[in-house]
């Protein structure tokens, strides 16, 4: 063990211990390194006392700054509801057959609803819209129950057989097979007739017997041509789109024990202005369909000054006259 | 411990402070005519106007961040086209590699804003303090009001200098006009402020105190050149065969006794010009720039002693060693065209070549199509299998076109927007603004029977007079078998 000394070339106090003739030296802490150090120290006591940090039975100190980064999120919740707010009042003002006129709100209105949809609807429709067995694709242009803008909005509103709601989208389809209406082998000619009719198979005696019985018993929602009825959201069954599967089993056992479908009135629970933009989302997956001409418009009252034309982007200015030609 | 230093070195030098001398002769003047270029392209540049017409602007050298764009004078660089600049990038280097093996650290000691800035720093302080003498005598004086006084000027100058340089440099990030107004009515964006704070402290401290520490200490660049350097490379060199022994010092006895004393009257005027403070007759060190400053120094020495000039020059290792054996002077264009460089030179002119070739047959309409994935594809209510696009139409003309855009295979196949679908539209015709890449969402329909997936080609074609085409592959899905 060698002594404490000084060492010459530095000048520096050795520590006092000696390995092999390799000594250390007690060199101080630089200043500037120390210092730091010290105003750390100072820092993490006032930060303590402003902010919450020391742990109690059921809660921490809570800080005299009363910062909490639940205050943090609704402070900027509160800052996105006012940059919106402008935009939700002007969606709110606008009634939903008016919105395709305004470009911009439209677009809003997709992108608002495509963000509620993500929330309330891909449960049952799926994250892409395009639905299962029972849920219908909302990207086809083949609806139930209308696929204008403003009968989207009214299904979205209102939903589908809410018993306890009188506006609400409403039909029953017997259960032919089970309530006993039609027997067994009855059920089975009605359905090779459906499979003629949607060109999936060739006509033959059953579907002769079916035939008759379709007009008895069908035509009055599905229409006389199976071509469906949308005041009873009556599905057409002859085009290739099976809600429920167009094999000969699945429409048989549809006819059997009926199909209803539900879907919750969104109205009450979200909203008017977000229905709208619901309605507006599902509208815009392209199957959208445009409103029935129920005599003419009144005279459009929108802004048509060239600054707002010179405001709309020129895309959508594009695909108007594209859509026009 | 004055002297423990020398016994034991300290892993940690104190920096001595170099005086560089003033000094006059070729390379004095070759160097300020170079500071006169570069400091006036860097300051000039920005200011210079370029017509591009209406919709883009008219600084002829411009890296517009914010909307992604870099202007150089008829040349307009989008950010996927930024291989072009990466090009200029493996050019200015390969120009390094090929500078350095033929004429050394020539970058050093001529062109490099160190350097220039330095001896720009330099000068006003030899303004200020007087030459070399006179600063050091400064330096050791006691603090006064003439001491003060003369301090300040000279950082203030320095200031204005270190100002002057980060103030031009933001000026090529936005229209230079504009931003000075804005700059001076404090009303430029913060990081416009703030890079000009960076860059003035940088060049105060660098330029004013730091000097031959950063090329000593900090900077990369002489440790990769001394690895290009090779033998026949041009370095500064003291020709010890001509000038040892020195003459000085020596007592007139020994003078006498030896049959002869070398050029070199060892009256330290290479080592007092040196802005790196080294003395060039230990050898090619790290220090050494090649300024060339010694030369100057040294030639004027050698005029009046009346001996030829040229005890320090520019020479190659090789040619050292063949002229200390007593062989003649070889020409230096021998040095300069050697495989070495020649193969350098090719490989900067190839690359320059083919950029220029690139950029003269680039196109400059362009589209691209993204598919949506979920859902793949929809059936529709007639059969019709339908698949989502956004389609991007990128417009790299500085002015509005009408494009109209197609398709190419998938034959039968309909293209619509939104609404009912047509019956036989294949095509769609949008206004693309200047500049810029117009987005589109676009339908694809057709019928269910054909393959999973089949390729086809989105394709755009300019309805302006000048035309110009573009196609980007796409696929169309069906699903897999009909129920
Ligand atoms: S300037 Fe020339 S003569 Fe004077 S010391 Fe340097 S090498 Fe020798
Ligand atoms: S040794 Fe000569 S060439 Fe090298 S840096 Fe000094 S003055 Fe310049």
């Amino acid at each position: 063990m060698a002594e404490k000394r000084i060492d010459e070339a530095t000048g520096t106090q050795t520590m006092g211990h000696e390995w092999d003739g390799i000594e250390e030296l007690d060199t101080p802490m630089p200043r500037w390194w120390l210092w730091t150090f010290y105003a750390s120290i100072v820092f993490a006591v006032g930060y303590t006392v402003a902010y919450p940090a020391w742990p109690l039975i059921d809660r921490a100190t809570g800080g005299t700054l009363g910062w909490s980064s639940r205050g943090d999120f609704e402070k900027e919740m509160a800052a996105e509801a006012k940059t919106r707010a402008p935009i939700m009042l002007a969606l709110a003002a606008t009634p939903i057959d008016r919105l395709p006129d305004n470009p911009e709100l439209m677009h809003a209105a997709v992108e608002g609803g495509r963000a509620a949809f993500k929330v309330h609807c891909v449960q049952c429709h799926g994250s892409g819209a395009a639905g299962s067995k029972g849920y219908p694709n909302l990207n086809d242009d083949d609806w139930l129950w209308g696929g204008d803008i403003k009968s989207l909005q009214y299904t979205i509103e209102h939903g589908i057989r809410n018993p306890d709601h009188d506006q609400t989208r409403m039909s029953l389809m017997p259960a032919f097979g089970r309530d006993g209406i039609l027997k067994p082998a009855q059920v089975d000619d009605l359905a090779a007739h459906v499979r003629v009719i949607s060109g999936q198979e060739k006509p033959g005696a059953a579907a002769r017997r079916g035939a008759a019985l379709f007009a008895e018993n069908c035509a009055v929602c599905h229409g006389a041509d199976g071509k469906g009825l949308r005041e009873f959201g009556a599905p057409n069954l002859t085009d290739p789109i099976w809600l429920y599967g167009g094999s000969r089993e699945d429409i048989a056992a549809t006819i059997t024990t009926a199909r209803y479908g539900v879907m919750p009135r969104w109205g009450e629970k979200l909203g008017p202005v977000t229905v709208k933009m619901l309605a507006a989302y599902v509208h815009s997956l392209g199957g959208g369909e445009a409103l029935p001409a129920l005599g003419a418009l009144p005279v459009s009252d929108a802004p048509a000054t060239p600054v707002a034309d010179a405001a709309k982007p020129p895309l959508a200015d594009a695909a108007k006259s594209d859509a026009q030609r | 411990m004055p002297n423990a230093e020398h016994i034991a070195p300290s892993l940690y030098e104190k920096r001595k402070a170099v005086y560089p001398k003033a000094v006059d002769g070729f390379y004095r003047r070759l160097k300020w005519a170079i500071m006169a270029v570069t400091l006036a392209i860097y300051y000039v540049t920005p200011w210079l106007r370029w017509d591009r017409g209406p919709y883009a602007p008219d600084q002829a050298v411009l890296v517009d961040l914010a909307n992604r764009r870099f202007y150089m004078f008829a040349i307009e660089i989008w950010p996927h086209e930024f291989y072009y600049v990466a090009g200029l990038l493996v050019m200015a280097g390969i120009g390094l590699f090929l500078v350095t093996s033929a004429v050394g650290r020539a970058w050093c000691g001529y062109a490099c804003p160190q350097t220039v800035w330095t001896d720009l720093y330099q000068h006003v302080e030899r303004f200020i303090d007087g030459d070399r003498n006179a600063q050091f005598r400064l330096d050791k004086a006691p603090w006064g009001p003439a001491k003060i006084a003369k301090r300040l000027t000279k950082w203030g100058i320095w200031l204005l200098i270190a100002v002057a340089t980060g103030g031009a440099w933001v000026f090529y990030f936005a229209d230079a006009p504009t931003l000075l107004k804005d700059l001076l009515a404090l009303d430029a964006a913060p990081v416009a402020y703030g890079s000009i704070a960076v860059l003035t402290a940088t060049t105060f401290i660098l330029g004013g105190f730091m000097r031959e520490q950063v090329c000593v200490y900090m900077c990369p660049w002489p440790r990769i050149q001394t690895a290009m350097l090779d033998e026949k490379s041009l370095i500064v060199t003291y020709k010890d065969w001509r000038g040892e022994p020195r003459g000085h010092g020596l007592k007139k006895t020994q003078t006498a006794t030896l049959a002869e004393t070398g050029d070199c009257i060892d009256c330290l005027q290479c080592v007092s010009v040196c802005p790196t403070g080294i003395d060039i007759r230990e050898g090619p060190q790290i220090g050494c720039i090649t300024c060339a400053l010694c030369i100057d120094a040294c030639d004027k020495v050698m005029a009046q002693i009346g001996k030829p000039r040229g005890l320090i020059d520019y020479a190659s290792a090789e040619d050292a060693d063949r002229e200390r054996a007593g062989a003649p002077a070889r020409p230096v264009i021998r040095l300069l065209l050697r495989p070495r460089t020649i193969a350098y030179l090719l490989v900067w002119t190839g690359i320059g070549a083919a950029m220029l070739f690139a950029l003269g047959t680039r196109t400059r309409l362009d589209i691209s199509a993204q598919q949506d994935r979920n859902p793949l594809y929809v059936r529709l209510a007639d059969g019709t299998i339908r698949n989502s696009f956004t389609v991007k139409v990128r417009n790299m003309e500085a002015r509005p076109r009408a494009v109209e855009i197609g398709m190419d295979g998938l034959v039968g196949a309909v293209l619509w927007t939104g609404g009912a679908r047509p019956a036989a539209t294949r095509t769609l015709r949008i206004e693309v603004p200047a500049d810029s890449v117009a987005k589109q969402r676009v339908f694809v329909g057709a019928g269910a029977a054909g393959a999973v997936r089949e390729p086809f080609a989105f394709t755009v074609r300019a309805l302006d007079a000048e035309g110009g085409r573009g196609r980007g592959d796409a696929q169309f899905e069906r699903p897999e078998a009909t129920p």
